[in-house]
């Protein structure tokens, strides 16, 4: 009698979901399924919308990362207006781009997943979170509060307020950087570049501690998927999409982002409401790529600041050919925060940052627009279409959480497979396959354009569809 | 204000002695005294209709609320412009504003120069009470240079005043009835193929919200002239307006 066990709900996620771990007859791990069983249909009801507005009411999607948004709703309706950005502009939307990556890596790495790492998967689950930390290691979690705040520090300083900022705009930014705020920010960065090295050289150790999560954690053959500059160095905001393999090999190059839809595809399946997007040419299966940092520092010749480009070192290190395993998901976000601090303030540093060109006028001169920028959690494309007044009639996004969806599932099965022996559920055990999720830090309301929140457990189903064994999580 | 002429009335409000022509209204009045009343349709330079309800005010010796906008002032009246019970009719016609079109400010164009959520902050108005609506109003974007949005309108009918009180041109008007009332441009045909818009734009510098806007900006951009000048604007109208009177 084959079985399915439920994961449901997945905590210390953003957003909401459901796992279905599915038992053949002999009681041995099948299959394992990542529900997403909300709706949010955001595309549906900008219908009908002035495309101007586009940026700050998708910027809505997601109370974590609305700068992500922004910025690829923004660079959608550049595409519309069809202007050449002044380069002002751009350095200062890659400025709050980056601040997002960086808070967001903190509250995922400190806040999220710290916990994990540092008291162990098995300690009891009323340590198992910032609190824990605090009392583990209070330096942790003083950093990891510093860097998350120096990210949200910036971008309330250029947009205004630290969520929802309709600071970036159709044509590029609304208002010039000061001399001030310039030097406030620069201000800064010392701070944060020591609190982020002090991190790295503390955590790396301890991940040694993981050997056997880095084995069976989503550590898998996959594609990888992001953008990168014209020196082929990382990149989050303008660039090329590069796709490399799991050897390491650069199947596809200098793709251009504005026609993503020519390479890539998504796939539907009736269990879950969110899409499995691939690269058409490799079909479904073979074609299905990972996302976000671990991707990222995988499709890069070099990151391209100092500091970062040391620890990448390290990084590609890990692994020959491509990093597989999810795991080092949190490592690639360190280094990730260390680079976004090296390039702000290398970004600050040119005079050219505080042009009075800030901004480029025009009227619709395309019906169709596309923006893509690498969010926290990977790759973002926004594509809208409008009619002769400037109204959207068409619009799709495609989001980090979604490219990673089917990493997500066979990540999970994975794990499932390594970790459950028997069809009893443990918290040991349901935490190790929640622990892949929490690897690609899926943020559910976006991918699934989905609003509200949905509760989740743990669900253990046999071949004839009866539940035999539920946890539930809160 | 006191013209020749014209008979002076002394009377009461909120317990201080005031005094106006018998040609002014409470709301007048009171702007002069700095007492502060929240108004939404009204508007210094344009003729009142009293639509809103927001400056309603208590008057002894009347078992009704009266609006202060169109209420002349009489001799030995005794106004009450602050009771506990009008601050909560204030808020619940403000909720009543929210609930009955798409007013979600955090993606509108107008967000932080709005005068209706400005007055909702202002007066302290936590919640809506009441079920959202939640009605679906097509974007009029036909105009080369303005946008209308319905779902962000009030019904204060600024617009349709200015347009043939000032501009003359009476462009605007209202279709339908009670809160399916809407704003059209002559007789409901785009915005863009309207005959009689001289495309002014004092429709927009006057809108209250983010019904009418300039096209392809929001309230983040310098140039969002009208609605951020709407100070300078008001003078214009003021005069506009005892000119006229004087022709009369
Ligand atoms: S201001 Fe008096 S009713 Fe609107």
């Amino acid at each position: 009698m084959s079985r399915t066990i439920t994961i449901d709900p997945v905590t210390r996620i953003e957003g909401h979901s459901k796992i279905t771990i599915h038992l053949d007859d002999e009681g041995k791990v099948n299959d394992a399924r990542f529900h997403v069983t909300q709706f949010r249909g955001f595309e549906k009801f900008c219908e009908g919308r002035p495309f101007y507005e586009m940026p700050s009411l998708m910027a809505r999607t997601c109370g974590i990362c609305p700068v992500s948004h922004l910025v690829a709703g923004a660079k959608a309706c550049d595409d519309i207006l069809a202007v050449r950005l002044p380069d002002a502009a751009i350095m200062l939307r890659k400025i709050m781009n980056l601040s997002q990556i960086i808070q967001s890596h903190a509250l995922s790495f400190f806040y999220l997943s710290s916990p994990d790492i540092l008291l162990g998967l098995d300690s009891p689950v009323q340590d198992r979170n910032l609190g824990g930390i605090v009392k583990a290691n209070p330096e942790l979690a003083k950093n990891g509060i510093l860097l998350r705040k120096f990210g949200q520090k910036i971008i309330e300083l250029l947009g205004g307020k630290r969520i929802h900022p309709s600071w970036v705009i159709a044509g590029g930014v609304s208002t010039k950087l000061t001399e001030e705020q310039r030097k406030t920010m620069l201000g800064w960065i010392p701070e944060a570049l020591k609190a982020i090295q002090w991190t790295l050289d503390t955590v790396k150790p301890l991940l040694e501690n993981f050997r056997e999560e880095m084995r069976t954690f989503g550590n898998f053959p996959s594609l990888f998927m992001g953008l990168v500059n014209e020196n082929n160095e990382l990149e989050h905001y303008s660039g090329k999409l590069r796709i490399v393999d799991s050897v390491g090999n650069i199947i596809a190059d200098k793709l251009d982002p504005q026609k993503y839809f020519e390479y890539i595809e998504e796939k539907v399946e009736p269990w879950t409401f969110m899409k499995f997007p691939y690269y058409k040419p490799l079909g479904p299966d073979q074609g299905s790529y990972r996302v976000g940092p671990l991707a990222r520092l995988n499709i890069i010749d070099r990151c391209g600041t100092p500091l970062a480009d040391q620890e990448w070192a390290e990084f590609r290190d890990l692994e020959r050919g491509a990093v597989l395993s999810s795991f080092h998901y949190h490592f690639a976000r360190l280094i990730e925060i260390l680079y976004g601090i090296e390039k702000i303030k290398m970004l600050l540093d040119d005079e050219k940052i505080l042009s009075t060109h800030f901004r480029a006028y025009a009227e619709p001169n395309n019906f169709e627009g596309v923006g893509v920028s690498e969010a926290p959690r990977g790759t973002l494309i926004h594509h809208y279409k409008i009619n002769e007044q400037g109204l959207i009639t068409w619009a799709n996004m495609i989001i980090a959480t979604g490219h990673n969806n089917q990493a997500m599932n066979k990540g999970i099965l994975q794990a499932a497979k390594h970790f459950i022996k028997h069809d009893k559920l443990t918290e040991g055990m349901t935490n190790r396959v929640e622990a892949v999720i929490r690897c690609y830090d899926p943020c559910l309301s976006c991918s699934t354009h989905a609003v509200g929140k949905m509760p989740m457990k743990i669900q253990l189903v046999n071949s004839c569809n009866e539940i035999i064994d539920e946890l539930i999580k809160n | 204000m006191v013209t020749t002429g014209k008979k002076v009335k002394t009377f009461i409000i909120d317990g201080k002695d005031v005094s106006g022509t018998e040609d002014q209204t409470v709301i007048e009045v009171c702007r002069e005294n700095n007492i502060e009343i929240p108004t939404l349709c009204h508007l210094e330079g344009l003729a009142e209709v009293g639509a809103c309800r927001l400056c309603l005010v208590e008057i002894k010796g009347s078992n009704k609320l009266l609006p202060a906008c169109v209420t002349k002032v009489h001799e030995g009246m005794e106004v009450i412009t602050a009771s506990e019970g009008l601050k909560k009719y204030r808020i619940k016609i403000l909720e009543l504003f929210f609930s009955e079109r798409n007013h979600i400010c955090s993606v509108c164009v107008s967000n932080g120069i709005c005068e209706l959520q400005n007055l909702a902050q202002r007066l302290g108005m936590t919640h809506v009470h009441y079920p959202y609506l939640f009605p679906k109003f097509d974007v009029d974007a036909s105009h080369e240079r303005f946008v209308l949005d319905n779902n962000r309108c009030i019904l204060c009918t600024r617009c349709v005043r200015v347009c043939d009180e000032i501009e003359g041109a009476h462009t605007w008007d209202i279709m339908g009835r009670g809160i399916e009332s809407m704003v059209i441009t002559d007789l409901n045909k785009p915005w863009g193929e309207s005959e009689s818009c001289t495309s002014c734009g004092k429709c927009v510098a006057v809108c209250p919200t983010g019904a009418l806007v300039e096209k392809y900006k929001n309230a983040v951009d310098k140039s969002f002239m009208y609605k951020k000048d709407k100070l300078k604007f008001l003078p214009y109208l003021t005069t506009m307006r005892e000119v006229k009177n004087e022709q009369s």
